[in-house]
């Protein structure tokens, strides 16, 4: 079966690490281990006045399994399922692709 | 009966539920699955099947099992003798010796010094907030509940502002939708152009009972979104603009902004000439601050306010999610009804995607929470303390105003506080309080008997209670949780219980035992079941335990119910106000001898000239409450999967604010202003506004050692040392948590400089009482600010003559020369060396 991908729509990623916790209990991870970790681009100002740019990204490390269980019990893998901001989708890497074309900007496709 | 909302085997089973608390947080009721397996909770999974949340969980609700079963909880009743107190050298006893001690202790002080000896304390946001004043009415006969931070300064205020707009209204918030099971989708909705959050980040904080990521779901459709807040949030990188305004300065933005709107005729005529009372009034006071005015006293570009201005009049519809910030500044109750005003003036209130506010729904508890002030003698409740200071605060909430009761405490009169019960509280720690070394003095010399109802050990906790009684988490209980505490409610979820941990009891459970004993008629039920079912039932028309089978039940809302009829109780059209009106000149506040129009005034001590009490040794604006992920004010610091996220304590500066102050990113700082100092790891960001100090509160360190003086080491960053009493608005409500005055130093640690408070030198009058009631009232000639009863003019006000007499003067104003600072002995000490 091919390995499922994951798009990030990290426009809307608010940083709140639900990935990270969710993943840690699917996973059953202890402390200082991550199947997923959100890394930052700090903010810095961008053109004039207080206009931001602040990246959160959410990475799969290779301790993710795509939750492969899950998804073929039909449910979201964990992280999708709890992110706060909805901004996580999966599924066969062409589609993740063809998905972030329709959306059309500020979206990575990681394929763990 | 089938519990549908439970499935699985006997050993091995999920329960759909709704969260609330404990742990802290506020009524949101997100849909959570709780996995018990041979009785212990194992797992949780977000209910997708919530009309709100649809699956997602923050991370306080996915670290819930490491919470229920942390080794650290207390799940069985504590005992210490009152001579141990400040030391770990608790044991255990049974619950019938915890109640037979308290219903012995209770009715022993209140034969010797009257039933209001007692005195219950809440907290913020917990379940415990809807119980609290019925439980010191009803159980203890006192009408002494004390939510301790200055003008209770959470969500009520706000509830208060509201009130003196519209008169009774449930919390007017941003439509999401939330009554429909098509939500966005419901053609009945409309999506809004423009989402305004003005002091106020939801996504972190979820205030009051609103899914803060819902911006983020209305955004991914189409909704712009504006930010007025001294950081570029998170949210803020992703708005069309972002004003940066400086720390306490909202009310002059928010005239400016009514005024922008009025002079170039943007609103809805129609609707004012219809609906509102006092516009012309309204509109001449803000005429007195032109947007150029309030570019100078905000620190933004006047071009920003205008662009705001017609921005918001334009979109059509637009909403405002307006926080915390107006609760916690000097003039926010005044900020807030120039908001409250422009929602009116320019469509936005009771229409789909704009600002909701309830009428039909209330909280079921709301009848009984007025009910039970009957257990007490007739006329206490409305004289209890702060009447005289206060009487407005004193008029709408069923707390006492906890800025006069702390003076009156101190001074021991006229009540003899003996016995605290602290409820789902904790105010030595920077949480919901001002000023902790001085109400640990004071409860250390006062309190005969104390009792704590928590989940963990905490530093109030160990520096003063006598009994600890375990409390149970959402997990282990039955109970409802109703958005906005039932005001504006469009949802409501069941509290389901999953599972029992030791012999932790609920709110309701632990105030049905000690009902029973010490005001049986008062406590009929056995059961909090019961106790749910009879209000329920009564107050909803549904049983429930068809709730607790829905989990979820959405409510029909009504659009524009005041042109409807919908919006009274005698169901004329109109609003509940004095007039019927929308009251831009506020015929309730004039009652109670406020300024019946809004006004902009610095906080006394806020670091500009034109502030009466402003110290140049303190040229920084302080901010602290904002929220992270992470914790839930001074709750969630045991658990290592948060605290490994967000370790210490944190304060937020600019990259050029941080190098004039010779502050690094990551290093140690020392916080520090006239009252108090605490230190903090620095946090250098270019999105928080030059000369602004963003600190975070809520911090100690269960890691470290318990027993007096380090308490766990909560002096250290408590930043609410540096935050006194009674800076709240002249009608006792809000504070200055927002915007106080501060300077930042390197440190070398968490410990660098800081000493915990000195005991048993007895209580002093409080230093800067004088002052902030000469400085509140400089602007106002007829002293709206009442004279705090126990400290008659001259106690403690060193050189406080020059303050009384104006401004002119500015170097008496300042707390050195008044005989200020009332941080304590330390401060002094430090100044010596």
């Amino acid at each position: 079966m091919a390995k499922t991908a994951l798009m990030f729509n990290y426009e809307y990623c608010s940083g709140c690490k639900s990935c990270e916790i969710a993943c840690r209990n699917h996973l059953r991870l202890g402390l200082g281990q991550w199947g997923m970790k959100v890394a930052e681009v700090k903010p810095f100002e961008v053109g004039d006045g207080n206009k931001m740019e602040w990246i959160y990204q959410p990475v799969p490390t290779k301790l993710c399994d795509g939750c492969e269980d899950r998804v073929a019990a039909g449910q979201k893998p964990a992280c999708e399922h709890h992110c706060l901001a909805f901004c996580i989708e999966h599924g066969p890497i062409e589609d993740m692709a063809a998905r972030a074309a329709e959306l059309g900007g500020r979206v990575s496709v990681f394929l763990p | 009966m089938e519990q549908a909302y439970k499935t699985g085997t006997e050993n091995d089973y999920w329960v759909r539920s709704c969260a609330w608390s404990a742990p802290g947080c506020h009524p949101v009721g997100c849909g959570i699955k709780l996995h018990v397996v041979d009785g212990k909770l194992v797992e949780v999974e977000g209910d997708e099947q919530h009309p709100i949340t649809q699956g997602r969980l923050c991370v306080r609700c996915l670290t819930l099992p490491e919470y229920v079963n942390h080794p650290d909880r207390i799940v069985h009743p504590m005992k210490r003798a009152r001579e141990d107190r400040g030391k770990d050298a608790w044991h255990r006893i049974t619950w019938d010796e915890a109640i037979d001690e308290i219903v012995e202790r209770t009715e022993e002080l209140q034969a010797k010094y009257g039933r209001e000896t007692v005195v219950v304390f809440g907290g913020t946001g917990r379940e415990e907030t809807l119980y609290g004043p019925a439980f010191a009415s009803a159980v203890f006969r006192t009408p002494y509940h004390v939510y301790a931070m200055s003008g209770q300064a959470c969500y009520g205020p706000r509830n208060m502002t509201a009130a003196s707009i519209y008169g009774t209204i449930g919390y007017p918030e941003i439509d999401i939708a939330a009554w429909s099971p098509k939500r966005y989708d419901d053609p009945g909705f409309t999506l809004p152009e423009l989402v305004v959050c003005w002091g106020k980040d939801p996504l972190p904080s979820n205030p009051d009972g609103f899914f803060g990521h819902s911006v983020i779901d209305m955004m991914k459709r189409g909704a712009q979104c504006i930010m007025v807040d001294p950081r570029v949030t998170w949210l803020g990188s992703r708005c069309e603009m972002v004003l940066q305004v400086r720390p306490g300065t909202d009310g002059a933005l928010a005239m400016a902004v009514c005024n922008v709107i009025i002079d170039e005729e943007l609103y809805d005529k129609d609707l004012v000439a219809q609906w509102v009372y006092g516009f012309e009034d309204f509109a001449e006071r803000m005429r007195t601050m032109p947007p150029e005015r309030a570019a100078e006293i905000c620190g933004l570009a006047v071009e920003d306010i205008y662009a705001f201005a017609r921005r918001y009049a334009a979109a059509k519809p637009a909403s405002i999610a307006w926080g915390l910030a107006f609760d916690q500044q000097f003039t926010g109750t005044q900020a807030g009804m120039c908001v409250m005003a422009m929602i009116f003036m320019c469509g936005n209130m009771d229409v789909p995607g704009g600002n909701t506010c309830g009428a039909g729904h209330r909280g079921f508890l709301g009848k009984w929470r007025v009910d039970t002030q009957q257990c007490l003698p007739p006329g206490q409740f409305a004289e209890r303390i702060g009447k005289e200071e206060y009487p407005l605060f004193n008029h709408r909430m069923f707390s006492s105003s906890p800025d006069a009761w702390v003076e009156h405490l101190e001074a021991d009169d006229p009540v003899k506080f003996r016995m605290a019960f602290f409820a789902s509280s904790s105010p030595l720690t920077p949480s919901c309080s001002n000023d902790p070394e001085r109400l640990y003095r004071i409860f250390k010399e006062r309190f005969e008997f104390v009792v704590a109802k928590d989940l963990f050990m905490n530093p109030t906790i160990m520096a003063l209670a006598d009994i600890f009684l375990p409390a149970s988490t959402f997990a282990e209980h039955n109970g409802l949780v109703q958005p906005y505490y039932g005001g504006n409610m469009q949802y409501m979820g069941a509290i389901n219980k999953a599972v029992t941990v030791g012999e932790a009891k609920s709110d309701v459970e632990i105030m049905i035992a000690l009902g029973k004993r010490l005001n049986p008629e008062a406590h009929p039920w056995n059961t909090a079941e019961e106790f749910f079912e009879d209000h329920v039932y009564s107050q909803l028309g549904q049983h429930f335990a068809d709730i607790q089978n829905d989990v979820c039940v959405q409510l029909p809302y009504h659009y524009r119910k005041y042109q409807e009829g919908k919006m009274r109780g005698d169901g004329y059209p109109g609003w509940n106000s004095p007039t019927a009106m929308v009251e831009f000149r506020s015929s309730y506040l004039e009652d109670f001898g406020e300024d019946p129009l809004p006004y902009f005034k610095e906080c006394p001590y806020a670091p500009v000239e034109d502030a009466p009490l402003h110290d140049e040794r303190y040229p920084l604006s302080l901010t602290t409450g904002m929220r992270k992920y992470t914790s839930f004010h001074s709750e969630h610091r045991m658990i290592q999967s948060l605290r490994e996220i967000d370790p210490w304590p944190w304060v937020e500066i600019n990259p050029q604010t941080a190098e004039e102050y010779g502050v690094v990113d990551g290093g140690w700082v020392t916080i520090e202003n006239m009252f108090g100092a605490c230190n903090m790891q620095a946090h250098v960001q270019a999105n928080i506004k030059p000369g602004v100090v963003v600190a975070s509160h809520g911090w100690w360190f269960p890691e470290q050692d318990a027993d007096e003086p380090n308490l766990y080491g909560n002096w250290k960053a408590n930043v609410n040392k540096l935050l006194p009493y009674r800076l709240c608005s002249p009608l006792g409500f809000g504070s200055i948590h927002d915007n106080m005055c501060c300077t930042i130093r390197p440190a070398t640690s968490l410990e660098d400089g800081i000493e915990p408070p000195v005991l048993g030198k007895g209580l002093a009058p409080y230093p800067h009482m004088p002052l902030v009631r000469d400085a509140t009232n400089i602007h106002d000639p007829g002293t709206l600010v009442k004279a705090a009863g126990h400290y008659p003019p001259g106690v403690g006000d060193v050189g406080g003559a020059a303050v009384r007499g104006g401004v002119e003067d500015e170097g008496a104003c300042r707390p050195e020369v008044a005989g200020c600072p009332a941080g304590g002995e330390a401060a002094a000490a430090r100044e010596g060396e």
